[in-house]
């Protein structure tokens, strides 16, 4: 008779390396990175024992209590209590540990006794613990907590041998005599009861580190002081946004000749006529103006992995408390609003470590003004095609500075929006609190570096190859049809539907200086922001008759004023144009009014940035 | 009041009001004087899980630029940001 499936829980405090472990049993690639509060969702994966098993297992946020004072912290709670829907009980919670800061773990411990669910601590970073000269007495803890003790190392195969060995023998014995549940919040006296039991156990059977982290210690006098510090975080990011530009130069450029070599080759071998024209300028010149982009985005991601792994962004979180605190942000926004520079979709689901609820909203509703890694390929277009590639001050890219003012654009209006609402909406309160363990450094590894780059340029690509791919098809579309009447003047694309929808609103978009071309390529845009510029890369092909198509950058500095791109360069540093940000927004909050007003907000915001950008513009001669 | 003397070392004092380079033993924690948006009982149990109880030895390791705020705690072998106004909280030895 087939066993029934063995639930695991992977329960414990956060950055214990939980997700690791989830990654290093089921062999997914879940999110790992080295600051508390990364994973925020209840994952499942399946395994088999060396004794064949089958096992489920499922990753959680990481948590101190099962309190649940966050959303992510209710979700721990509502599994390992039962509490969720649907869901099965687990057979056997695994509290995970940082074998090298035990305290807090073991009070968990304590506490996660109390719920009867059979439990089992892991002591993983054992290999930190070990190299730190941390020793533990594995069978006294085991006998003090009354529980199975194993130790583990995630990140290294055949790390979790210790533990899958111990989960086939407590699968194997019988089940044990089903306990009642007695867990109920914990008083304060009680929470001070089991964190005294647990540094009693601590004392009796682990003798802490003879050499502390002294690594840590060293980096943190130079990375946390006051004023080096912020220097420090000022500079790793304009390094990072001149590397976007300087080092991706050659690669795009190789990329784009060969997308243009491409685009010839189907012009000079297919007949004139709509396969070639949709060929040449539907897929090559749409989706391979945004495929160009991706060494871009290789660049931004190394660069965010990199300092998340490093252990960098609670950091950076550490300098950057009292600035956003003034802007009335939450002290735990910063994670999420860092990770937004990638996408603000990770970055919305991230706020879910925010206790307050208040403080979460107002953090989901500035988190798509920060520059997501979709609006590059916008900025980089402009950028290229209207600013002189030069150096001042003898060493910095002029492209890549203004690159940094546009992110630094963003990052004003964010921490200004927010100000405006708490001034507005909640003046009177006492800022909400900042408590945030700082974890020990830790060397990135390349194995997990490359693996998290190569997710996110798969997905770059997915998405050129889906969403962005079947928008172009409907721009060609739109753009070709129907076709111009015989003896037409001009160019055939001005009696096709594109132009039509196009000029029927540009009266208004006129007032920022936009064209009808401009105005098609906004409403794909909807779809991923990087739409516009595939858009723009077929409209301005099609139209530019028979002729290979230039290369789009060339055609913009040929058609537009520098006040169209300056304006709609402000355009997108606000613009709302996400469908995916918006439904994210819509399921987090539970509402769909919170994404209405994000949505008017930003499209306000947008249209009044566009429209004063332009006009100054205009006023200085840039017209 | 404060005396003439405001910085006898073995005054319990906020950890608070402690400098970089500060290091004590937790006394007790007065989550009632600090002026936090949280409850008291919350900010008490959310200082204790995160290992800030009595006798637990503190080392103020660094602090930020605006108003010497927040500030990094060493406690035991853990590092915690903490904003100085929830620090009030712990009082130190
Ligand atoms: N050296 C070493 N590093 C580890 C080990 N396990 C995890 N790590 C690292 O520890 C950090 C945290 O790992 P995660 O798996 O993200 O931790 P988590 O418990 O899922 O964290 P949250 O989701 O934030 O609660 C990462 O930088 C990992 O690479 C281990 O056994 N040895
Ligand atoms: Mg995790």
């Amino acid at each position: 008779m087939e066993a029934p499936l063995l639930h695991l829980a992977l329960v414990g405090t956060p950055n214990s390396g939980k997700t690791s472990l989830f990654n290093a049993l089921t062999g997914s690639r879940q999110k790992v990175a080295n600051y508390p509060g990364v994973t925020v969702e209840r994952k499942e994966g399946f395994f088999v024992t060396p004794l064949g098993r089958q096992v489920s297992v499922v990753d959680l946020p990481g948590t101190y209590s099962l309190r649940g004072r966050s959303p992510d912290e209710e979700i721990t709670r509502d599994i390992v209590l039962g509490r969720s829907a649907g869901e099965s009980v687990p057979d056997l919670v695994l509290c995970v540990a940082d074998a090298t800061n035990l305290r807090l773990t073991i009070r968990l411990v304590l506490e996660l006794k109390r719920t009867g669910r059979p439990l089992m601590l892991v002591l993983n970073m054992f290999d930190i613990a070990t190299r730190r000269g941390v020793t533990v007495d594995v069978a006294r803890l085991s006998g003090m907590l009354g529980i199975p003790v194993v130790t583990s190392i995630a990140v290294r195969k055949g790390g979790t041998s210790d533990l899958l060995r111990q989960t086939d023998e407590i699968a194997m014995q019988a089940p044990p005599p089903s306990q009642q549940n007695l867990w109920q919040p914990l008083s304060v006296a009680e929470l001070r009861a089991t964190q005294r039991e647990a540094d009693r156990i601590i004392a009796a059977t682990i003798s802490l580190p003879a050499r502390p982290d002294t690594w840590t210690a060293r980096i943190d006098a130079v990375v946390l002081h006051p004023v080096a510090g912020l220097a420090i975080l000022a500079l790793v990011l304009f390094v990072m946004f001149q590397a976007v530009f300087a080092w991706a130069q050659p690669l795009m450029e190789l990329l784009s000749s060969a997308f243009a070599a491409l685009g010839q080759l189907v012009h000079d071998t297919l007949p004139a006529g709509l396969l070639q024209s949709f060929l040449q300028n539907g897929v090559i010149s749409g989706v391979g103006s945004v495929i160009v982009f991706l060494p871009q985005i290789v660049i931004i991601f190394l660069f965010i992995l990199l300092l998340e792994d490093f252990g960098y962004m609670a950091r950076a979180a550490f300098l950057m408390d009292r600035i956003m605190g003034g802007a009335g942000l939450h002290g735990r926004a910063f994670i999420p609003l860092l990770s937004s520079f990638a996408c603000a979709i990770p970055g919305i689901m991230a706020t879910r470590v925010i206790d307050n609820r208040r403080d979460r909203l107002t953090t989901i509703l500035i988190a798509p003004l920060m520059t997501c890694s979709a609006r590059i390929p916008v900025y980089t277009l402009i950028i290229s095609a209207f600013i002189p590639a030069e150096q001042v001050w003898g060493w910095v890219d002029l492209r890549g500075l203004v690159m940094f003012g546009l992110y630094a654009a963003g990052i004003a209006s964010a921490l200004g929006v927010s100000f405006l609402i708490k001034f507005f909406m909640w003046r009177d309160d006492a800022p909400a609190p900042f408590m945030l363990e700082l974890p020990d450094y830790k060397l990135p590894r390349a194995r997990s570096i490359a693996i998290g780059v190569y997710t996110r340029a798969k997905m770059f690509l997915q998405r050129a190859g889906t969403t962005i791919f079947s928008m172009m098809v409907l721009i060609w579309f739109l753009a070709s049809f129907p076709a111009a009447p015989a003896g037409a003047e001009g160019s055939a694309i001005n009696y096709s539907l594109a132009a039509m929808i196009g000029k029927a609103l540009e009266p208004l978009f006129a007032p920022l200086g936009f064209n009808w071309q401009i105005v098609v390529a906004l409403i794909p845009g909807m779809a991923a922001r990087e739409v516009a510029v595939a858009a723009l890369g077929t409209v301005y092909a099609i139209e530019g008759g028979k002729e290979a198509a230039d290369q789009i950058g060339q055609v913009l500095a040929t058609k537009w004023s520098l006040a169209t791109a300056l304006s709609l360069l402000a355009w997108y540093i606000f613009a709302p144009q996400c469908a995916s940000t918006l439904a994210v927004i819509r399921r987090e909050t539970g509402s769909w009014k919170w994404m209405a007003i994000t949505f008017g907000y930003m499209f306000a915001l947008a249209y009044a940035a566009s429209l004063a950008t332009y006009n100054i513009a205009v006023a200085l001669g840039a017209g | 009041m404060t005396n003439s003397k405001p910085t006898d070392a073995n005054q319990p004092r906020p950890l608070g009001l402690a400098r970089r380079g500060y290091s004590g033993v937790i006394h007790r924690l007065a989550a009632d004087e600090a002026n936090s948006a949280l409850s008291a009982i919350e900010l008490e149990s959310r200082l204790i899980e995160l290992g800030f109880v009595e006798g637990a030895r503190v080392k103020v390791l660094h602090e930020g630029i605006v108003g010497r705020d927040p500030i990094a705690v060493r406690i035991e072998n853990v590092t915690i940001a903490v904003r100085r106004r929830e620090a009030m909280a712990v009082i130190v030895v």
